[in-house]
């Protein structure tokens, strides 16, 4: 007896790998798994494709380019945590983005006031799909589907074709580069090419930052989890499910809507077929960042890494030489596949343990 | 004691009205009498169909209500599929856009070779299905073995089925020119009504006679319901999501079908574009719940024409095609809020207040 009390007492400190597997909770396996697979595939870039990816550049290009689906995927994230879904966010962005050009260009705005219009688009949103999902039981789906096809409608009411904004202060905004100290490189004539990345970098990384403390400390952060989980148990435990599913929905509205800004100071035009299908990968990336659509499971972290993955994969696929854009396409749902497969399996071992 | 019988019977006449909103089919129907009321007071020309001749001198019914049953065939048949699923895996599959670009790049490739007979077409036809069917069992293997929730194991397909579809033509836009091909979409001479409404037709009555005479109805609401129990009483719940997967699968490949004859080519990012919403949408506005379980066929039917007559609706007041879909928001909007339990319970209570209180007053 004293010998396996002492034996426990022993190992108890440190227990083997696989049984740390098995004690983490569904969110960390996910987010463990993803951040691995994303150090992997980086790494065999690097191995195998060369120099290329070895450039801090090029890593930094990724996150230019994906600013605002980082943003997109974090406000997905948060309303899949309470087990809702908002397939608005995409056709939301080309609103925002049109409203903003047409704005600044034929109206004569400024930059601020156009921001402000973006904003009001963010609230606009939560609080109808909000209430609706909240307060009215609707499905978010349709909910999200009949905003997804307001707001592709409404992107051609306000102008129908595509322009480049000219505004001399968005242009100035747009062009800003926030130099990387230390991360640049030398050109083959010798001349120091500092790394950069765009103010968009900087907003997205705010949001992740931001979400990740308010999902992990804070009391409405916890109850998103709590809700998504079971929502009958943490209406018992005092949570208010209706005022936590509205502020899901406010919340990633609004987030959508700083997200459709970034995406317009990315491109700087306004255009109907702007960030097409962008809800879907979202949805991906939050699904590749161990964010489940049955909720209750997910962490910002992950949907960040998630984007990273998405767009790395995309960089490969094009280094390898397949540059046809169904290459790209197959790929990612490939890849999708494999994490669905993998999260399905791994949290079935966990359940029959 | 005239005014008091009639209160009384105003009371059981909004008594009958209010059981009657608590009625899954009321919700289609409402939507659909106001449709018609509105064309009817706006422009009564709407219900006109004129008997003319088309460019083949072959006679053709035309008008705005044979534009609506020629357009919602698509509809009609993916939501006889949407439904199914929906009822058994409580979740959509929003790959059907992608799977019928799939099962027309399958057609075509298959009949711009060979000469348009009606054996290489039954062939092709044959081949599509295959394919859309083992496409549907992909997405209901995901669903019922491994239990990932089905909007997610579909946006797989939904992301790479365009590129396979591009893929399985190498890229290139077959064409084909025999005029044969195209009566599946459009007209056979001397019928005057457009083929597209028969195959919704007689994909209607199979799934009418399927439902009557096999359990499939009974199962598939059964495991949608609460899949443990099912299972206690003997029936597999995987099998019958995966069974309804493969149904789907095959009215994907009549759509296709349809689709590539309609314009006897395909375009293969916008072919069927949208449409996996459209379909979704048509069993929600049947008063299905998208959770799964109980199910009326009846009213998805009916959702599909609905969003058909919307659509055309529009299209009669010259709202441009692009902004379309922003009223059809709101009305779906408005369609959902009035069938949500929440605003049904409100609205019966607030019927019951105002029909106590004029009992009262007459009292």
């Amino acid at each position: 007896m004293a010998k396996n009390a002492k034996a426990t007492a022993v190992t108890a400190p440190k227990p083997s790998l696989a049984k740390r597997v098995r004690n983490m909770s569904d969110t960390n396996l996910l987010l463990t798994i993803t951040i691995t697979v994303f150090v992997l595939m980086y790494l065999s870039a690097i191995l195998f494709l060369g120099s290329g990816f070895l450039k801090p550049q090029m890593f930094l290009n990724i996150l230019n380019e994906n600013a605002a689906l980082i943003i997109l995927s974090c406000a997905m994230s948060l309303v899949m945590i309470t087990g809702g879904i908002d397939i608005s966010v995409g056709t939301m962005t080309a609103l925002v983005c049109m409203s903003c050009a047409v704005h600044l260009d034929y109206k004569g705005g400024n930059v601020f006031t156009a921001l402000l219009i973006a904003l009001a688009i963010g609230v606009g949103y939560g609080l109808v799909q909000g209430y609706l999902v909240a307060y009215l039981n609707i499905q978010p789906f349709i909910v999200s589907l009949a905003g997804m096809f307001f707001a592709k409608g409404a992107t051609t009411i306000v102008n129908a074709t595509q322009f480049n904004v000219e505004n001399a202060q968005f242009q100035a905004l747009k062009s800003k580069r926030i130099y990387v100290p230390g991360l640049g490189s030398t050109n083959k004539h010798g001349i120091y090419i500092p790394a950069y990345v765009e103010i968009g970098v900087i907003v997205a990384l705010l949001v992740v930052i931001g979400l990740f403390v308010f999902l992990r400390w804070t009391k409405m952060g916890r109850s998103f989890y709590a809700v998504g989980g079971n929502a009958a148990n943490a209406s018992l435990l005092g949570i208010n499910v209706k005022l936590t599913k509205f502020t899901a929905h406010m919340m990633c509205s609004v987030i959508a809507s700083i997200g459709g800004f970034v995406y317009f100071m990315h491109v700087g035009s306004g255009s109907p077929s702007h960030a097409a299908g962008a809800e879907m990968n979202a949805i991906a990336s939050s699904i590749i960042g161990g964010t489940m659509l049955s909720g209750g499971v997910g962490n910002i972290a992950g949907t960040f890494f998630g984007v990273l993955s998405l767009s790395t994969i995309k960089n490969i696929v094009s280094a390898l030489g397949f540059d046809e854009a169904w290459w790209t396409n197959i790929t990612v749902a490939a890849m999708l596949c494999l994490f669905l497969v993998i999260q399905s399996i791994v949290l079935k071992r966990k359940t029959n343990k | 004691m005239t005014q008091k019988v009639s209160t009384k019977k105003s009371g059981s006449f909004l008594e009958t009205v209010v059981a009657l909103t608590r009625k899954q089919f009321f919700i289609p129907i409402a939507a659909l009498t106001i449709l018609v009321l509105f064309n009817l007071i706006m422009d009564p020309s709407f219900f006109a169909i004129k008997l003319g001749t088309n460019s083949n001198g072959d006679p053709v019914l035309s008008g705005y209500l044979i534009t609506i049953l020629n357009n919602a065939s698509e509809l009609v048949i993916l939501a006889i599929g949407m439904t199914l699923v929906t009822s058994a895996s409580g979740g959509q599959d929003i790959s059907v856009g992608s799977t019928i670009a799939i099962a027309g790049s399958v057609i075509l490739r298959i009949l711009c070779n060979r000469p348009i007979t009606v054996a290489n077409m039954l062939f092709a036809f044959l081949v599509a299905a295959i394919v859309s069917m083992i496409f549907g069992a992909f997405n209901g293997v995901l669903v019922a073995y491994f239990k990932i929730q089905p909007m997610i194991a579909t946006l797989i397909l939904f992301t790479a089925g365009r590129s396979i579809a591009a893929w399985i033509n190498n890229n290139t836009l077959p064409v084909i020119n025999d005029p044969t091909f195209a009566y599946f979409g459009n007209f056979i001479p001397g019928i005057p009504v457009p083929t597209p409404f028969f195959i919704a037709a007689i994909c209607v009555i199979i799934i009418t006679l399927v439902l009557k005479f096999t359990t499939l109805g009974l199962y598939s609401q059964a495991v949608g319901i609460n899949p443990s129990s099912s299972r206690l009483n003997g029936i597999d719940p995987a099998k019958v999501k995966l069974i309804t997967y493969i149904i789907l699968g095959l009215c994907v490949a009549v759509v296709g079908l349809i689709k590539v004859s309609r314009i006897s080519t395909i375009n293969y990012s916008v072919v069927a574009k949208d449409i996996e919403m459209d379909a979704i949408l048509a069993v929600a506005l049947g008063g299905n719940s998208l959770g799964g379980g109980k199910f009326n066929m009846a009213s998805s039917i009916m959702g599909a024409y609905i969003i058909q007559f919307l659509t055309t609706t529009l299209f009669k007041f010259k709202v441009e095609s692009t902004a379309l879909p922003a009223y059809k928001a709101i009305v779906v909007i408005i369609l959902v809020v009035l069938s949500a339990p929440v605003v049904r319970e409100k609205m019966s209570a607030f019927w019951k207040k105002v029909t106590s209180k004029s009992a009262k007053e007459a009292a």
